[in-house]
């Protein structure tokens, strides 16, 4: 019978063996670049998401058509159409030549907004210190409309300044309603989503990605093998979660980059809190997936199970698309335990509103304390066995 | 020391009995071969064995080593190639043999001579992605993956499953030789024909062993006269032989019906001159020996006994 000790077991088998780590990674990424789907959804799906809602969904309000009844024709009623047809909001269309017109130019769909000056309007105004401009929106779309009456209501806010300045100021002192939007005063969607946005995408990749790719491994049978391997199944796993940890972090420049140059979200705050707080996103996002690849087998559950339990979650209750304030109380509990909305609403105090950390230490400390609870779950989850 | 041990091992899913009280043992260096047919329960035995699923009830050891207390010790020693082709079908040849040497700190240099023979026969598509090779190929490939880190124990579950009938012979062959390098083999496989080149089978069937033996030793404890019988329709043939009071089985093989009498009371030229009276022509009955699957089936059918 053959010696035993001739087979001595390899030093150091069962530790954490760097090279075994680093070739495993290296798997990992040829597994990335050989999909083009994986490679489609890395690459693609963050750029064509935040261009996406950058530019077709957008509730910004940019060239309205307006049209304007003038009767007045004078120094005033020009002033004020010029700085309307000045800026980028506003085109100003068509002329009415009677008030008889106005209705049939709403009924005709193509303006949204008309502008209405009483006549003899700059007169009045030297004199009497007032004058009427009435302002008519089309209300079958109130939040375009009210938009639009805001834009409009401040530009003849300037105008009047103007005005005002040229009359030397002899004009008694008016009280003029001012409507001002603190934080985004344009009322750029920008603002809103991209914070969104980079919570929907980290989700989506750390998540969804990593959940999939372990549930592949065992789908294919490939974790069979590797069980039964030298190698501890936890190193497997996190090999796996660390080229999808890279790859978030280029899309989170992606998207800031996109934000900054394309979008122009510029970042308010500090980047280095933005960035340590996306990384501990980040690592709830990659926990969450390990999590959900211990209780799965197929690539399609795991598809599945992300998308409903992470990525619905994400758009419906994380306040990106809808206020959570309006929401019954049993949704807005629930949006409490979305580490996204957590995410979300501390990005946009750093990069949007430009607060400083002691803003965001609550959030922080949540999406802190979830990763810390998701890793300790999975890895004590973690199976070493089949089942 | 045993190679492998198997002490009434049993094991449920749901209320699917996979395994009832399966025991045998496997000595070092012994080539053992489990036959049975698909469901049979192959598949849960070698998941038990290489410590991947646990027993209900019964223990077993690897190579000396308790197969849940010491199952990290045993997966470093072992090689385990699943039934199913389980390596990166997107990683190429070489890549795929390179990580699994990783995985089990080795390199290829390393243990080259275990595996030459059968990598030089995969060696001319070491650039082509795992997933577009052959049958016969994948199954090479996941030997030499199976094997690069020098197992004491190898695991085959099937590996000739889907293989064409000359990459089954290489397998073969590989097996063969690497019982002269002492490493014990435990492998399974659902063609009875196999069976022979083992040095013990155990036949197999709903979760029981129904017998160890050599393959000489099997076929010689088939005492009953056994008879092959051809005709034109075969498929007809099996009925009217079944019709027939004094045949004892019949069982559909390859080319031939395999036939018992019942104890001598029927002449082959009767059985013969019984069939042409039932209108078959060609009609050819020749005695044979015994095949492992001759015994499987007589065992099978008796199963209630054991």
């Amino acid at each position: 019978m053959r010696c035993f000790t001739s087979w001595p077991a390899r030093p150091g088998a069962t530790e954490l063996n760097m090279k075994q780590f680093k070739a495993f990674i290296r798997k990992e990424f040829y597994h990335i670049f050989r999909d083009p789907l994986t490679m489609a959804i890395l690459f693609l799906l963050p750029i064509l998401m935040l261009t996406l809602f950058g530019f077709a969904i957008t509730t910004e309000v940019r060239n309205t058509k307006i049209a304007v009844y003038d009767p007045s024709k004078d120094a005033g009623t020009m002033a004020i159409l010029n700085r309307m047809e000045a800026s980028e909001f506003f085109e100003i269309t068509r002329e009415l030549s009677s008030p008889d017109d106005i209705e049939s130019v709403f009924r005709q769909g193509r303006i949204g907004l008309l502008v209405v000056f009483s006549e003899r309007f700059y007169e009045n105004l030297v004199h009497t210190g007032e004058a009427q401009i009435q302002l008519l929106a089309d209300g079958s779309d109130p939040n375009n409309a009210s938009v639009v009456v805001n834009y409009a209501t401040a530009i003849i806010a300037a105008s009047q300044q103007e005005l005002i300045s040229r009359t030397g100021g002899a004009m008694p002192y008016q009280i003029t309603p001012e409507v001002k939007l603190l934080y985004n005063p344009q009322m750029k969607g920008a603002y809103n989503f991209v914070p969104g946005v980079m919570g929907m995408i980290m989700m989506l990749i750390c998540a969804m990605m990593t959940s999939v790719s372990i549930a592949r491994e065992k789908e294919l049978g490939t974790m069979e093998v590797l069980l039964v391997s030298p190698m501890k199944p936890i190193y497997v796993i996190l090999a796996k979660a660390v080229p999808y940890f890279f790859m978030s972090v280029i899309n989170l420049t992606t998207i800031l980059l996109l934000s900054v140059f394309v979008l122009d979200v510029p970042i308010a705050g500090s980047l280095f809190w933005l960035i340590i707080l996306s990384l501990i996103f980040i690592f709830v996002s990659l926990s969450l997936g390990i999590l959900i690849s211990s209780v799965v087998d197929k690539q399609l559950v795991a598809l599945l199970i992300s998308g409903m339990v992470l990525m619905l979650p994400v758009i419906l209750l994380s306040g990106m698309m809808f206020p959570l304030e309006n929401m019954p109380w049993l949704l807005r509990a629930l949006s409490e335990i979305i580490p996204a909305k957590w995410f979300i609403m501390a990005v946009k105090k750093i990069m949007i509103k430009g607060l400083s950390y002691s803003s965001i230490t609550r959030e922080l400390l949540i999406l802190g304390s979830m990763a810390v609870v998701l890793i300790a779950v999975s890895l004590k989850r973690f199976k070493t066995r089949l089942e | 020391m045993k190679g492998i041990v198997a002490q009434n091992i049993s094991r449920k899913f749901g209320r699917v009995e996979a395994l009832r009280n399966v025991s045998f043992e496997v000595n070092q260096g012994e080539l053992f071969g489990i036959i049975g047919p698909d469901g049979a329960g192959k598949t849960t035995l070698f998941r038990i064995l290489t410590t991947l699923l646990l027993a209900d009830s019964g223990a077993g050891e690897v190579d000396g080593f308790d197969i849940v207390k010491d199952f990290r010790k045993i997966r470093q020693r072992v090689g385990y190639m699943p039934g199913r082709f389980s390596l990166y079908q997107d990683l190429t040849v070489e890549e795929n043999l390179k990580i699994f040497a990783t995985v089990f700190n080795t390199t290829i240099e390393e243990n080259y001579g275990l595996i030459r023979d059968i990598y030089e026969q995969i060696e001319p598509f070491k650039k082509r992605r795992a997933g577009a090779l052959s049958g016969g190929m994948k199954q090479k490939l996941a030997l030499c993956c199976a094997l690069i880190h020098k197992p004491t124990v190898l695991f085959l579950d099937e590996p000739t499953t889907g293989v064409d009938p000359i990459s089954r012979r290489d397998l073969w062959e590989m097996l063969v030789k690497l019982k002269k390098e002492q490493i014990t083999i435990l492998v399974s496989t659902p063609y009875m024909d196999e069976a022979g080149l083992c040095d013990r089978i155990a036949l197999m069937q709903h979760g029981r062993l129904l017998k160890i033996e050599t393959p000489a030793g099997l076929a010689k404890q088939f005492t009953d006269a056994l008879w092959a019988v051809r005709s034109l329709s075969m498929s007809k043939l099996l009925t009217d032989l079944r019709r027939h009071p004094q045949v004892e089985t019949c069982y559909a093989f390859g080319d031939a019906h395999h036939v018992t009498l019942k104890a001598g009371l029927l002449k082959p030229e009767e059985l013969a001159a019984y069939l042409a009276g039932l209108g078959h022509s060609d009609i050819g009955v020749e005695p044979i020996t015994a095949t492992v699957e001759d015994c499987f089936m007589n065992l099978a059918a008796n199963k209630i006994e054991l």
